[in-house]
């Protein structure tokens, strides 16, 4: 486990978008085989800015434009990390990455293992995630769920500049397929990125912020809601741990047992919808693996069983908020 | 190409029998009657270049340098096997000669084949991929979509399409909007060929003007090489939606070992004393591939649980 990355001023700032184009462009200066492909990432620098410069700096070679043909490139990028290139793939948005399941759990997850391992799919698939925008129902959801179920991918939710950095360069340099989740509310967010090259090891949970009444396990941008609720939660004499997995897949299952083994109580706050989700496998867990250290159920908060709608009024009611996470803790406590 | 061909033929006719006998788990999906695509394919090949295949992939595995032994003991499931018997008759894979892997998933080796063109040309080498696919997976969107960018980017990619005319049970002129796959090569810009699928030596001819223009940046190209395959989809169909005469027409006309081995004849290239011994070794060479495979131990249990991830 690490804590949380400061936010002394007298270090260097950037946002967490400026922190994935720093990851990349640091990867492609040291390994001549990462390439970066996907829709308006040449040129342009994509929809959300996320490949700014990258274009000038690598070249039309290794930064490559794609047709509007997901499930095409991200075949094309499975074939290439097969064969001796180090792909990233950009998805503009997480919604799209339904058109590209084949590629990414038939053949991506699988291959190694149908092959006995004879190669390795070292690839890196960036995509967006998370509601907020008024974009509606398919151009915002969180689907890092559906790929953590899947044997042979790895997923992982960045929740701050410094793991964006950190956690993408990680995924890059690893062998394994691996979905890293990018919540497009969170590209402005601003803290400390250390300039240097580092690294967020896959699998390593994160304490936000130490507690010992209750554990909010927080993933992505929900770590924001639960460090919020925190706060007002000890207003209320309640101190709760914020505990971030940083991946859902490998899980730091140990870093949450520790924490609830100090706390007795946790809630899970995931931004996806809630049924058969990130917050009921989390909460599972826990349960098996501290349920000798827990004094009441474990909490899920996910988002509302609906499509996303587009109206603000109707939007936000659906996405997990800082009131629901402190009305459960409360809950726990009464029950 | 003629001793390739009596290899996969014999190889098939021995996985019917294990199959029969149940010494293999699964399904096996026959090449029989197509041995003219693959190894008039693969004989153009260097090691380093590059195949996808298909489900009814033993013939272009072969073709494509793999070992009986080894493939024999994949399809019955043994440690011994090219995938430790972790993929079975539709995963064999080969990497050291190129071969990225037969695949389960209709079309699903369009988007690896022509990833591997792409890392191929990104990396500068002159290494070209062949992908493998049928008339059924002509019709799967992927098609479309990764014919487009090899096309744009010029990959040097060759997309085989072995139109057996029948996908799994349904003819393909019911369930295609085209007389020839072939066609639909203008659509993706970029050069298509139909050629007989029955003759080892126009596949050879064909496949090695699209390999050349590949490997010299020329780009990628569509060729549709018109077969039949002799028997149902999988063993155990007796594929009644085809008539008994059209069977009958092919496995008499066009049977690529007999009209490559006529050719040989003719051109006085072999006798038929000579193409017979051919057949007597692939029939040795096969028969102890069963028995090497049939004595192979299994793996153990807990390799089920090896594999998943790359440390």
């Amino acid at each position: 486990m690490t804590q949380a990355a400061t936010t002394d001023t007298n270090e260097r700032q950037l946002t967490y978008r400026e922190a994935i184009i720093e990851a990349m462009a640091e990867e492609m200066r040291l390994d001549e085989t990462v390439i970066l492909i996907g829709e308006d990432v040449g040129p342009s620098g994509g929809i959300f800015k996320c490949s700014e410069g990258l274009f000038d700096e690598f070249g039309h070679h290794r930064v490559i434009d794609a047709p509007i043909s997901e499930a095409g490139y991200i075949g094309l990028s499975v074939g290439a990390a097969m064969t001796g290139l180090r792909p990233i793939a950009e998805l503009m948005f997480g919604d799209f990455s339904l058109l590209t399941m084949d590629q990414l759990v038939n053949q991506a997850a699988k291959i190694r293992y149908m092959t006995g391992g004879q190669c390795q799919v070292n690839l890196t698939v960036r995509m967006t995630m998370g509601a907020g925008r008024s974009s509606a129902a398919q151009h915002s959801q969180s689907l890092h769920a559906l790929f953590a179920h899947i044997p042979g991918l790895k997923v992982a939710v960045p929740s701050c500049p410094y793991d964006a950095k950190g956690l993408l360069k990680a995924a890059i340099r690893d062998d394994n397929p691996v979905l890293v989740f990018e919540d497009k509310m969170m590209y402005n967010d601003v803290a400390h990125v250390p300039d240097h090259d580092y690294v967020v090891d896959l699998g390593t949970a994160a304490v936000r912020r130490a507690g010992s009444d209750v554990t909010l396990v927080g993933t992505s941008s929900m770590v924001g809601v639960a460090l919020e609720a925190a706060d007002e939660l000890a207003a209320l004499g309640i101190e709760a741990e914020v505990v971030d997995p940083r991946t859902l897949f490998p899980l730091d299952i140990d870093a949450l047992v520790d924490s609830v083994r100090k706390t007795g109580y946790a809630v899970i706050i995931d931004e996806g919808v809630q049924r058969y989700g990130a917050t009921g496998e989390i909460a599972a867990t826990l349960q098996e693996q501290a349920f000798d250290y827990l004094d009441g159920p474990v909490l899920r908060i996910g988002a509302a069983d609906v499509p996303i709608p587009f109206s603000p009024v109707l939007e936000m009611p659906t996405i997990p908020d800082t009131a629901r996470v402190v009305e459960a803790v409360q809950s726990q406590r009464r029950r | 190409m003629y001793r390739k061909m009596v290899e996969i033929r014999k190889f098939e006719e021995h996985v019917w029998d294990v199959y029969t006998r149940g010494w293999m788990p699964g399904l096996a999906h026959l090449y029989i009657g197509e041995e003219a695509v693959a190894a008039g394919a693969c004989s153009t090949l260097r090691d380093d270049d590059y195949i996808t295949s298909t489900h009814r992939g033993h013939g272009h595995c072969l073709a494509k340098g793999a070992r009986l032994e080894p493939m024999m003991a994949e399809i019955m499931g043994k440690e011994a096997g090219y995938c430790r018997g972790k993929g079975g008759s539709m995963h064999i894979a080969d990497m050291s000669v190129g071969n990225l892997g037969a695949n389960g998933i209709v079309g699903g080796g369009f988007g690896i084949a022509t990833g591997a063109a792409l890392s191929a040309k990104t990396r500068s080498t002159d290494q070209v991929a062949v992908c493998f696919f049928g008339d059924g997976a002509a019709n799967q969107g992927v098609f479309m979509e990764t014919a487009n960018m090899a096309s744009v980017w010029n990959l040097p990619v060759i997309y085989l399409c072995e139109n057996n005319q029948y996908g799994e049970h349904t003819p393909f002129q019911a369930v295609t909007g085209v007389d020839e796959i072939a066609d639909r090569a203008h659509g993706f810009g970029m050069e298509g060929t139909r050629v007989d699928g029955s003759d080892a030596l126009a596949v050879h001819d064909v496949v090695r003007h699209a390999v050349e223009r590949a490997r010299e940046g020329g780009g990628p190209t569509l060729v549709e090489a018109l077969t039949y395959r002799f028997r149902g989809h999988h063993v155990g169909d007796a594929a009644p939606y085809r008539t008994k005469e059209e069977l009958e027409w092919w496995m008499s006309n066009r049977d690529p070992i007999e009209l490559l081995g006529r050719e040989m004849r003719r051109r006085r290239i072999a006798t038929q004393a000579q193409l017979d011994e051919v057949q007597t070794e692939a029939e040795t060479a096969v028969v102890a591939a069963v028995e090497f495979a049939r004595q192979a131990p299994y793996p153990e249990p807990e390799q089920a649980f090896e594999d998943i991830y790359s440390e």
